[in-house]
């Protein structure tokens, strides 16, 4: 809705409201400026100085650092995201497709039923999981992780494309298997040429959903196959010794710059990705 | 080219659901145009569909060729479908769409591009294969879908509404071609309106179709002038056919049915009419053209002085609205007619014209006349 | 009417495209049966047995349950997500609501200032937690900074108040998830028929009023969206309160999600964890299930 009455550009509210969308980007802006800032001065600075204080040095002993502890996890979160956002976004696909396309009696309901998996709260599985990992011998291991990413993202990817695929119209469905095409054959050479926005818009989601993940890693990694979130936490939240805050900051940057930068550059695909999966909701 | 035969076609769409189709029954020869008209709902789309294959029909058989080919999948029914939203491949180029169906076929390259060629010159598309559909008028895509479909060369075309979309006066030019093309290429078609003028000009053999039941079938001619029920006379013809309630009287061997026009009573001679139903409640269906401007006293047919409630003059006609037995009458006279709203006008019938329903249950009262269309039904459908 | 009528069988291939869907969606039907409602109920039947640090399967009834409710960690927990999810939600709902309001007034780079308000989602729940934690640092946080500018005295060390640990936990949360309750007013707002402004305009109403007795109930649809998806966000919070305070000090910023995983992993009380799993699943279905009644009642009076 865009107000119809033409407003003159500087009156009192004009200047109230931009004033206070002004304020909020400082807050918004202000916790991401003091990690950088943090994560570029030495220990001394930060004990002398306060959070928006200009380092004396910028210096990069905290990256380093940081880099040194966690550049392994990083390694294992690419490990487990990659493949994971992957295959849920393959089989989210291909499971709305048929759900759009090609129902048959049950189809509907199993849909409602997924549905609910987006409502789901992992506590209620987490034992289950572990245990199941545990007899296919995938405790503990990066795989593990990227089946359980898959599993439980499957409700999303599904939900994504399944939407998407419904407002594409059946009669062109009709007009190909008439064609002469077949079930494959009609996704490979049409549908999904014309689905390059949800697959953006799923892709991107689910990085961010995966990546970002704590829970299932610190239930179903120990060691060597965490990701970098949990590292994180265990960097930060474990007290030997002084606190080195730079290192600190500068780990949560590593952890989060790629998520960010997703969406920096592809933000407008998780937005989308964010109101189709809250339009459901 | 093929013949098409339904027999005794349904569809019901699962146990404790209405029929949607219910005791289909129809044929057509080949190279024959078939038109399916009815209004929303009354299931021509449906058995469209079933036709095609893209739906299963639950009882009765669809012969193609005089083979049975209820149990194939479509790309085996050797159809093709122009659809109303035209369903092209939204990815794909014009030549791209048209292809496709060779290609699925292993036609060999060489011979797919000349099909291409030959379709494009046909329908006049050649300088659209480069573009993709959404590079295309309305028009221009409703021509590629058709291309799409003659470069198949299948045995039966299916038209589902393919000129809905398009503007009246495109729509015009478009039904105009179609026929041309028809008449030129003798395909075997089906096709589904529910405008009743393209139902009219276009097809050899049109089926009125509601509530899932074929109200009618035969030539546009005979639906016109010998409708089975008041439904299909009220579908055919445009201003539509006027239903006056009326009594009839027995008078000098004859049924008349009583008119009154609020101003003059007048008793309309029914010959042929079964003396039998005198006391029935009645319709009398009277089309507007059939109605003419009498002079009084008359030497033409029997007439009535009516006074004109509403004219509409729509450049080729005068349309004039009276009352007749508390009914609205539309009369279509001539442009040249010089009335207002107050006149009062003769107007004048043709007894031989005027056709008799059931008030109750819609149906055509005049026995000899119905005797003499399922004749004609008959012979349709068996006249080998 | 004599025709041959030799009825041609449906081919092998398809009969194969015919189960093609089925096959396809086979997989996934298996994986939401078993890993979605299978393991549901084997937490379930879990929170029915005496499992410690193994799962046994031993009947022990109601026992589980009623430790939790005999377990002051619990209600601490349960409190605080009605403390932390009641003002998470208000706060979020006004911040965002006031927000897409004020973008809705054609801004000059609106995307941009758009696109600001939303990166905090991007960013994983530990990242937040431990950038709060950090900002919110007693002694060498908000507070040091702010004693800097002048402001002598000043003292911010709610992270060590068991009492007020709770607002810590909001502040982070309102941070990041404010501009996504800001997105989705905003597609609400773009989406309100510009007509119904205009008619409200020509009686006489001021913007401020239009938007508050027009506008806004007219997107009812989106506050209740925004409320399920910020109650799920709120219930299942379990990555902020592992960052920032590991339910502590103590265990006074505890939040269910934090208290079934110590007790299920780090205390071996599988029957207790599965129990408070259970607990968790029925607050959320105490929220969905008559939001999805009024939903399709609402759709079938529609």
């Amino acid at each position: 809705m865009h107000s119809p009455v033409d407003k003159p550009a500087l009156s009192p509210s004009r200047l109230a409201i931009h004033a206070v969308l002004l304020i909020a980007v400082v807050l918004y802006l202000v916790p991401l400026v003091v990690m950088l800032l943090t994560s570029f001065k030495t220990p001394e600075d930060i004990s002398t100085g306060n959070l928006l204080s200009w380092p004396t040095a910028i210096t990069a002993i905290g990256w380093v650092k940081a880099w040194g502890t966690v550049s392994g996890y990083f390694w294992n979160s690419i490990l487990i995201t990659v493949p994971a956002v992957l295959i849920s976004t393959t089989i989210g696909a291909l499971n709305g497709y048929v759900l759009s396309m090609w129902r048959f009696r049950g189809s509907q309901l199993f849909f409602g039923l997924l549905l609910f998996g987006c409502f789901l709260p992992f506590q209620t599985v987490l034992l289950p999981a572990s245990f199941t990992l545990g007899k296919l011998g995938l405790a503990s291991t990066t795989t593990g992780l990227v089946l359980v990413h898959v599993v439980y993202g499957l409700a999303f990817t599904t939900l994504f494309f399944r939407n998407f695929y419904v407002s594409i119209p059946d009669a062109l469905v009709k007009a190909a298997r008439l064609d002469g095409a077949g079930f494959f054959t009609i996704f490979r050479r049409i549908i999904l040429p014309m689905s390059t926005p949800i697959i953006m818009v799923c892709l991107i989601w689910q990085f961010t959903q995966i990546w970002n993940d704590f829970l299932f890693g610190v239930v179903f990694s120990s060691g060597d196959s965490q990701p970098i979130t949990v590292a994180l936490n265990n960097l930060v939240n474990t007290s030997t010794g002084a606190k080195e805050y730079n290192v600190d900051m500068a780990a949560a940057m590593i952890a989060g710059l790629p998520t960010l930068l997703v969406y920096v550059v592809a933000g407008k695909y998780f937005v989308r990705g964010l109101t189709a999966g809250a339009v459901k909701g | 080219m093929a013949t098409l035969e339904l027999r005794n076609v349904n569809k019901t769409y699962g146990a404790g659901l209405p029929d949607t189709l219910k005791d289909i029954q129809l044929s057509i020869k080949d190279g024959e145009f078939l038109i399916l008209v009815g209004p929303s709902g009354c299931g021509k789309s449906t058995l469209m569909n079933c036709i095609a294959g893209l739906e299963q029909i639950t009882g009765g058989a669809i012969l193609i060729d005089q083979q049975d080919v209820s149990g194939m999948s479509p790309k085996d029914r050797d159809i093709a479908m122009v659809f109303q939203s035209y369903a092209l491949y939204p990815t794909m180029t014009v030549r791209e769409n048209i292809e496709f169906g060779l290609k699925i076929r292993k036609m060999p390259q060489a011979a797919i591009d000349e099909e291409v060629a030959r379709v494009a010159k046909l329908l006049q598309i050649e300088h659209l294969l480069a573009r993709k559909p959404a590079q295309l008028s309305g028009g221009q895509q409703q021509r590629v879908a058709m291309g799409r479909a003659l470069a198949r060369r299948p045995k039966i075309y299916l038209f589902d509404e393919p000129l809905s979309n398009l503007d009246a006066k495109l729509r015009v030019e478009m039904r105009t071609e179609m026929k041309l093309m028809h008449q030129r290429l003798k395909t075997t078609t089906v096709y589904v309106t529910h405008d009743q003028i393209e139902a009219m000009t276009l097809g050899d053999k049109v089926a009125v179709m509601k509530d899932g039941i074929i109200q009618q079938f035969g030539t546009p001619q005979q639906i016109y002038n010998d409708p089975a029920n008041q439904f299909v006379a009220s579908f055919i013809g445009s201003p539509p056919m006027n239903f006056v309630p009326a009594r009839l009287v027995a008078q000098g061997g004859q049924l008349h049915a009583v008119l009154d026009s609020g101003q003059a009573r007048c008793e309309l001679p029914l010959p042929g009419a079964d003396l039998g139903l005198e006391g029935r409640e009645i319709v009398l269906g009277i089309r507007p053209e059939q109605i003419a401007l009498g002079a009084e006293g008359g030497n033409g047919g029997p007439s009535i002085r009516a006074q004109v409630q509403v004219t509409e003059p729509t450049g080729p006609d005068m349309l004039v609205f009276v009352t007749l037995n508390q009914t609205k009458v539309c009369c279509r006279l001539a442009p040249d007619v010089a009335c207002q709203v107050g006149d009062t006008l003769a107007l004048q019938f043709d007894p031989a014209r005027v056709l008799l329903f059931d008030a109750q249950s819609g149906e055509r009262l005049q026995a000899t006349r119905i005797a003499n269309t399922v004749k004609d039904n008959m012979a349709a459908l068996g006249g080998r | 009417m004599t025709t041959t009528t030799a009825r041609l069988r449906a081919s092998p291939m398809d009969a194969l495209q015919r189960w093609l869907p089925k096959l396809v969606l086979a997989p996934s039907m298996f994986i939401v049966l078993v890993g979605f409602y299978g393991y549901i109920l084997w937490t379930f039947v879990l929170s029915f047995t005496t499992s410690t640090f193994l799962p046994t399967y031993k009947w022990a009834g109601l026992a589980q349950y009623v430790r939790l409710f005999d377990n002051d960690r619990w209600w601490v927990a349960s409190k605080n997500l009605l403390v932390f999810g009641g003002l998470f939600i208000t706060i979020s709902l006004a911040i965002g609501v006031l927000l897409a309001v004020l973008l809705d007034q054609r801004i000059r780079r609106e995307g941009f200032i758009r696109t600001i308000y939303l990166y905090p989602m991007a960013l994983s729940m530990i990242v937040t937690g431990t950038a709060w934690k950090w900002l919110l640092n007693p002694g060498m946080g908000l507070d040091k900074l702010l004693r800097d500018w002048g402001w002598e005295g000043f003292r911010l060390d709610w992270l060590l108040d068991p009492d007020r640990v709770v607002y810590c936990l909001v502040i982070a949360a309102v941070w990041q998830a404010s501009g996504f309750i800001m997105a989705m007013f905003l597609a609400g707002l773009r989406g309100v028929d510009p007509s119904i402004i205009r008619a409200a305009q020509i009686d006489g109403a001021s913007l401020p009023r239009i938007y508050w007795r027009v506008v806004l109930p007219s997107l009812r649809p989106v506050f209740f969206s925004s409320v399920m998806i910020l109650s799920h966000i709120a219930i299942k919070s379990f990555d902020l309160v592992a960052a920032m305070t590991a339910g502590g000090p103590g265990y006074s910023s505890d939040l269910p999600a934090m208290f079934m995983y110590a007790f299920t992993f780090s205390r071996g009380q599988m029957g207790m964890g599965s129990a408070s799993a259970i607990l968790m699943l029925g607050a959320i279905l105490a929220i969905l299930v008559p939001y999805l009644y009024s939903e399709l009642r609402s759709k079938r009076h529609a």
